[in-house]
């Protein structure tokens, strides 16, 4: 079930990540033009994005961030959460590699345009966070009787 | 004519591409040391405590981890920063490193290993005496 959500079945998409990548390299991120709140690869949190006819679901990656300082808030069709990881050194210790995100983040994720703002849900749970947006009644197919 | 057979029992081309090995991630990690031994934190967002499989092998240890997400019935990609649910990583330990006694946690997505070392292998502080 997630599958349908992380593995892209055409190779197109794995074609248009090496596309962006080589872009990426030749002029240093600034073209083609990329979302203006897009954030660049590997930042923190990771985001998956994914949407049914009745809603769209965004889950944000953020393992060891405590839910209660997660700030999510909604503006327009603009999803932001922030919050912070702060993690403490060990005392006396050698550190041999940190490769872990710390400190404060925030991501901002632009929702398609039938979200609606007023409906909106969020849970954690092992280190996801899972936001479910409602659409707008409008937006949603409608079968049409042929009389 | 076993060639035949073979043909028609040929899976599609598609079914063959479905049926590789996932794609696989790195997880993240902190590593330092102290006196008492090894601390290892992995971040494994997603994973519950049962799709974590940790062992030892050899002087080889192997994290892999199983992602678990609620994922709704017809749900269609719009963007995807993780493109797997399995997480794998290995590292190899030296001697002094007890490998029996390993304890592991894991919360909020976050895995914590303490690796001790043998307490004979302890680093011991060595007085200088003065006369």
């Amino acid at each position: 079930m997630f599958g349908s959500l992380t593995n892209f079945e055409s190779s197109l998409y794995d074609q248009f990540r090496r596309m962006e990548r080589e872009l990426d390299e030749l002029f240093g991120q600034t073209w083609p033009a990329t979302s203006i709140r897009s954030a660049s690869r590997g930042a923190f949190p990771a985001v998956n994005v994914g949407a049914t006819p009745d809603n769209i679901q965004v889950y944000l990656f953020v393992p060891g961030v405590d839910p209660k300082s997660l700030d999510i808030s909604i503006q327009e069709n603009v999803l932001t959460v922030s919050g912070q990881r702060s993690e403490s050194s060990q005392e006396n210790a050698r550190y041999y590699r940190r490769e872990r995100f710390n400190g404060e983040f925030s991501r901002a994720i632009a929702l398609p345009e039938d979200a609606d703002p007023a409906r909106v849900e969020a849970r954690c749970r092992d280190g996801i966070l899972h936001i479910t947006v409602q659409r707008r009644e409008a937006a949603k197919p409608r079968q049409i009787q042929v009389k | 004519m076993a060639e035949t057979t073979n043909i028609s029992t040929q899976p599609s081309q598609e079914t063959t591409r479905r049926s590789e090995p996932e794609i696989t991630l790195s997880p993240p990690v902190d590593i330092c040391e102290t006196d008492e031994g090894i601390t290892l934190l992995a971040d494994l967002p997603g994973v519950p405590r049962d799709g974590l499989n940790l062992r030892v092998e050899g002087n080889t240890l192997l994290i892999e981890a199983n992602a678990h997400l609620d994922v709704p019935e017809g749900i269609q990609p719009l963007f995807a920063d993780v493109r797997s649910t399995c997480y794998r990583r290995g590292f190899t330990l030296s001697n002094e490193l007890d490998t029996g006694n390993i304890d592991a946690s894991l919360q909020n997505g976050v895995l914590i290993l303490r690796i001790p070392k043998r307490a004979e292998l302890k680093p011991r502080k060595i007085e200088v005496q003065v006369h």
